[in-house]
């Protein structure tokens, strides 16, 4: 039976780029253990040489034409933006 | 009676004879809201002015032959991306996305058809959760009894429908989110074959198991909602390019002769199926029998590793698709963030809610290094088996029958608190998502003590929607629980 430790439950929310108060790393750690517990019921089962489903239907790379066509307008694109400056989307600064 | 006790096909005859206008049932729908809102909250954001203009030039351009959905007034869940009409999937991340620059394909098709959109409903953010109460927003209340829940995902799209609010709505399910809140509502909800309606516009949680699908009164309603919808769409690579039958002409068919089977594992107790669940579902199966059906006993055997292998692929799924809410686009964004990580971080955690934070947490985990195989992929395993049990039924049989959840609605804040419990509710529709199948609920009863809705759920093979609208016109022709209203607001 595998236990969620606390640094993993930090490890997870920084992969997940998640921001985790103390408290909620508390939380987390009992819960995420808890539905993890559950989930190896599956263990139960010997699972050998069965094929994983990853999509129900049988599809297979589904292609369209590589052509332009007309989408949003920069103007569009930016009109959600919480922050942008000369047509661009602004973040913080990423290097030195 | 109001127009709401009106099929849509009632509707249009009663538009070409002039006895109402589109305005007029546009008005009725905002007066209806007017009157109940404050009980309910089925509505998230309501589009009243564009409704009014829209109904007026339906009203002055009406051709001499409408389809089933001109002028009639619809809600949609709040995970369907409206163009110019705020779109907010319940959660506080999207509060100030105002206005989205296109249409879901579905709303494409409705728009075609000449629908008027009311508003857009209420739900669990990001569609995780089975009460409404993990919106951002606030919960919605279940119209036959305000002090229990109205079921989740889709929580508003069935209480507005219930309430007599909107003639239909569309939902989403992707584990049962159609068809427990019609379920709790005591409406007809359907979940598609996946892969029949466009998810293009749809704001993904789990990409391989979410469909949209219609919530109704009546099972002839669904069926023309569907027809709306369904159908081959190049903007969404998981489309199926099948064709569309016509879905209204299979409703009068009778079930003489239709073999339905009745799982086991649906009526046992062991899934906490309550008795008196169970009494109602036997009782609609002797309505079957007495129209001509047949009904045996199988087994789905793997049902009960549905749930946990459910919450590890549908987690999985959503933490890579939530991962496109980085703050910088489009939605919340933190202030005082130190570089690019911060930002994504305290964006992320100061818009989402907890029960979204679990599941990307926990999907995350099931995808990382080391823990892939044990989890994710032996979950994807146990999605095999439990599609092959259904595969094996549907050899023998027509439908699967049994109850959409094991007991009826329960209060507001019950369950909230116990994600595992709640999670173990969804045991009798999960799997018809995993193996990607089509269900419906539609009501079948009502509770002896607070008289509330108990929904049966009749299943089908792949694109077999004819079948199920079929068993249950049938059942829904010779029975009378959904004549009944909620006592809400005054007018029944």
């Amino acid at each position: 039976m595998t236990d969620i430790s606390k640094d993993q439950v930090r490890h997870v929310a920084h992969l997940a780029r998640l921001a985790v108060s103390e408290e909620e790393v508390d939380r987390m750690t009992k819960q995420l253990g808890d539905i993890i517990h559950y989930a190896e019921l599956l263990n139960e089962l010997d699972t050998t040489g069965v094929e994983p489903t990853t999509h129900v239907l049988d599809l297979k790379n589904v292609m369209r034409k590589d052509e332009p066509r007309k989408w949003i307008t920069r103007e569009d694109a930016l009109k959600n933006a919480p922050d942008q400056k000369d047509g661009q989307f602004k973040v913080p600064t990423i290097l030195e | 009676m109001t127009v709401f006790d009106y099929t849509l096909e009632q509707l249009q005859a009663k538009l070409h004879s002039k006895e109402v206008t589109v305005t007029d049932l546009v008005q009725a729908s905002f007066d209806r809201i007017d009157e109940v809102e404050d009980e309910v909250k089925s509505f998230l954001t309501l589009n009243k002015e564009q409704a009014l203009e829209k109904a007026k030039q339906l009203d002055e351009n009406m051709p001499e032959k409408t389809n089933p959905l001109y002028g009639i007034p619809a809600g949609i869940k709040d995970n369907i991306v409206t163009k110019g009409l705020r779109t907010t999937c319940a959660s506080q991340f999207l509060s100030n996305f105002d206005d989205p620059l296109y249409d879901a394909t579905v709303m494409e098709k409705l728009n075609k058809e000449q629908a008027v959109v009311i508003g857009k409903l209420n739900m669990d953010e990001f569609a995780m959760g089975s009460t409404t109460e993990n919106s951002g927003y606030y919960d919605t209340r279940n119209p036959w009894n305000t002090d229990y829940v109205p079921g989740g995902s889709s929580g508003g799209s069935a209480a507005s429908v219930a309430a007599g609010e909107v003639f239909y709505s569309l939902g989403s399910d992707t584990g049962g989110s159609i068809r427990q809140p019609a379920s709790f509502c005591g409406v007809v909800g359907l979940k598609p074959t996946y892969g029949l309606v466009s998810r293009f516009g749809l704001v993904a949680f789990a990409s391989s198991l979410d469909q949209i699908g219609p919530l109704t009164r009546t099972v002839e309603d669904n069926a023309y909602v569907l027809q709306a919808i369904a159908g081959h769409d190049n903007m969404d690579s998981t489309s199926a390019n099948v064709d569309v039958p016509n879905y209204h002409d299979a409703l009068k068919d009778g079930v003489k002769g239709l073999k339905i089977a009745v799982p086991k594992e649906y009526l046992s107790s062991q899934e906490g199926i309550q008795p008196e669940v169970r009494e109602k579902v036997e009782a609609a199966l002797e309505v079957f029998k007495s129209l001509g059906a047949t009904v045996d006993e199988v087994s789905l055997p793997h049902s009960k590793y549905a749930v946990a292998a459910y919450y590890l692929l549908a987690s999985s799924e959503a933490s890579a698709n939530l991962a496109r809410f980085d703050g910088i686009r489009y939605g919340q964004r933190a202030e005082n963030a130190e570089n690019l990580i911060d930002l994504f971080k305290k964006s992320r955690s100061e818009g989402f809610g907890d029960e979204v934070k679990r599941r990307i947490m926990l999907g995350t985990f099931a995808l990382s290094s080391g823990y892939y195989d044990a989890y994710y992929k032996k979950a994807q395993q146990v999605r095999t088996l439990i599609k092959q049990d259904f595969d094996k039924v549907f050899e023998d049989y027509d439908v699967i029958i049994g109850p959409t959840s094991p007991t009826p609605a329960y209060k507001i804040g019950e369950k909230i608190d116990d994600p595992l419990t709640m999670y173990a509710d969804d045991v009798l529709t999960i799997p018809v998502n995993l193996a990607g199948v089509p269900g419906m609920s539609l009501p079948c009863g009502f509770s002896k003590d607070n008289h509330l809705p108990i929904g049966l759920q009749i299943i089908a093979k792949h694109f077999d929607e004819k079948t199920i609208y079929r068993a249950a016109y049938a059942y829904e022709q010779a029975t009378e629980h959904h004549k009944e209203r909620p006592n809400l607001g005054g007018a029944k």
